[in-house]
């Protein structure tokens, strides 16, 4: 199995963020991390390649600090890295980027890099859109599904598990090549080895700029014009004071004002 | 003259209410550009649908058919949708933000060379210039996202974002028009099989009127029981975010969120929940939020009625000793 994994880097989960003083973005002296969901996915090809022999390759489209998701991900197993490099990446729509990946995973020395899977997570924590993964298979021309809890090899190419609402799931059968979004949960994630460290530093690296793709791209269609501190629809009250306090406070409250006990 | 149209979604020939919030956001819309709503129903056999659709104040309702819609595929929808726009144009085009839409709106847009913003929970209408609110970083801003390009435009608004009890009733019946789309077999690769519920339905959190939530930071399988024990102290059911269910340590029926129970409770009490929005969507509608979490930036707090910036293993010991003594 040949697969490729489409994994971004995101703020951390509980890293403190602050708007620039346009209001446009969230200023950049934040610590990140990889997009939980796309971890979730790495492992996934990692324990597919495991099974079933074949090589996994790792993408991300972003500035220098990005590099550290494609690293890591060569140290837990992956075996090749593309790294889609520029502030240009940034803030391209899903569309856009999936328009770049799609580019950058054929022009390799002229080939086509013939995948026969290509896993994205369900979506980003920072944008949380959950449409890159679908673009891409439209643009290919691929069949997909999302939100996948389970993927099994069959002889006709794979049965997915798709996870619907409120506990509901549903088994689809997919031809190969094919596109599918991860979901969080779908395994347990391992952790890079010593040795798998090491062995990333040899590992192949391909950089690509925006100037290779740039006649992919085009402009974005849509934009953020603001970003801001959600308006609070909630009077919110503070509980304040040692615990014993907060315990008595919030019992008079559930008791009196809430009407629970 | 621009049109406003609302996809209605069912599956297997049900109406998913949800779609009622989407009409109610059409209508907001409508009322605010002056455009024209409508409304599609996508199915097979949804006669029926289409026209209890047509009982909401909307201009129109249109029953696109093929045999090849049931059981839904991506494929199939975005085919449908995409020949059923080229001969029947919208400007603004509106969905709930579904796991079905999801899976395939960003085809369909892709398809038509557009965009879709997804998981909006409002819009402005400014200068004759719509916006989409929609959230980024899990909650901790709003952002105004505008359209650039020449449209459709495509938006999903997210479970809650409007009020479907609230959406308008018409004067007359809308008019019905069935439209027949072509979808030809080798457009559809996937095989979808029936839909089933794995997790033993043991417990229905939408029957608790008092719910104990545990997140990340109950940080070990073992500290469930102290949770577990408030949850006693209350009357309530234990109930917990997708990680921890995820991790084995509480049963899949014991999830809120998007991919488990949407519950609407008397008190829904939040231990070390951050509040990402793929859980704050299955339990926003609780009467009451009580929310206790050591990061005073926690999203959770939004929407908080009452707040604790703290260890929850410092204050839920005495916390279920008070509430001991209060009931007697």
């Amino acid at each position: 199995m040949k697969i490729l994994v489409c994994m971004k880097q995101v703020p951390q989960k509980d890293a403190p963020l602050k708007l620039n003083d346009a209001g446009t973005w969230i200023r950049d002296d934040v610590s990140y991390e990889v997009n939980e969901p796309d971890a979730f996915a790495l492992e996934e090809a990692l324990r597919q390649k495991e099974k079933h022999t074949g090589e996994v390759v790792v993408v991300t489209a972003g500035p220098a600090r990005a590099m550290q998701v494609l690293r890591e991900a060569l140290a837990k197993g992956a075996d090749r890295a593309i790294h889609l490099e520029g502030d240009a990446f940034v803030g391209l729509d899903a569309y856009n980027t999936a328009r770049a990946i799609a580019a950058a995973i054929v022009i390799d020395q002229g080939k086509d890099e013939k995948f026969d899977l290509i896993f994205t997570g369900l979506q980003s924590d920072d944008y949380g859109y959950a449409q890159t993964g679908v673009i891409l298979a439209e643009i290919l021309g691929l069949p997909h599904a999302t939100i996948i809890m389970h993927i099994e090899k069959t002889d006709g190419g794979i049965r997915v598990k798709r996870e619907l609402e409120a506990g509901f799931f549903q088994f689809v059968d997919m031809p190969l090549p094919a596109v599918l979004t991860i979901q969080s949960g779908i395994n347990k994630l391992r952790y890079a080895t010593l040795i798998g460290i090491k062995q990333a530093k040899t590992k192949p690296m391909r950089k690509v700029t925006m100037a290779e793709v740039q006649s992919a791209v085009g402009g974005n269609l849509q934009k953020i014009e603001k970003l801001h501190v959600p308006q609070k629809s909630k009077n919110t009250e503070f509980l304040e004071g040692p615990p014993a306090e907060v315990a008595k406070k919030l019992v008079e409250k559930l008791k009196n004002e809430l009407r629970v006990i | 003259m621009d049109t406003i149209l609302v996809i209605i979604e069912q599956r297997a020939g049900k109406l998913n209410r949800i779609s009622w919030e989407t009409i109610a956001a059409g209508q907001a819309i409508a009322a605010h550009t002056g455009w024209t709503l409508e409304a599609a129903v996508v199915g097979s056999g949804v006669a029926a649908i289409a026209g209890e659709v047509a009982g909401k104040k909307v201009a129109k309702v249109y029953d696109v058919e093929s045999a090849r819609l049931e059981p839904y595929t991506p494929d199939a929808f975005a085919h449908a949708l995409r020949e059923f726009l080229g001969k029947h144009p919208a400007t603004l085009v509106l969905m709930p933000h579904t796991y079905q839409v999801r899976d395939f709106v960003p085809k369909l847009a892709t398809a038509l060379q557009t965009t879709a913003i997804t998981d909006a929970i409002g819009y402005k209408y400014e200068g004759g210039k719509l916006l989409f609110t929609r959230q980024m970083f899990q909650g901790k801003f709003v952002a105004d996202v505008s359209f650039a390009g020449s449209g459709p435009y495509f938006v999903t608004f997210q479970n809650g974002s409007f009020r479907g009890d609230k959406v308008e009733a018409g004067a007359a019946a809308a008019p019905v028009e069935t439209v027949t789309v072509e979808v030809p077999d080798s457009v559809v690769r996937n095989k979808p099989q029936e839909v089933f519920k794995e997790a033993k339905q043991a417990v229905d959190l939408t029957q608790a009127e008092i719910i104990v939530s545990v997140g990340r930071g109950i940080k070990e399988q073992k500290n469930i029981e102290l949770a577990k024990q408030l949850a006693d102290a209350l009357g309530g059911e234990l109930a917990a975010s997708r990680p921890i269910c995820d991790n084995g340590w509480l049963p899949m029926d014991r999830q809120i969120g998007s991919s488990g129970q949407t519950v609407a409770p008397k008190l829904y009490l939040a231990l070390g929940i951050s509040g990402a929005i793929q859980h704050i969507v299955g339990m926003k509608g609780a009467r009451s939020v009580v929310a206790i979490n050591k990061d005073s930036e926690a999203p959770i707090f939004e929407i908080a009625d009452y707040a604790v910036v703290g260890n929850l293993f410092d204050i839920v010991p005495p916390l279920i000793e008070e509430i001991k003594k209060a009931k007697g």
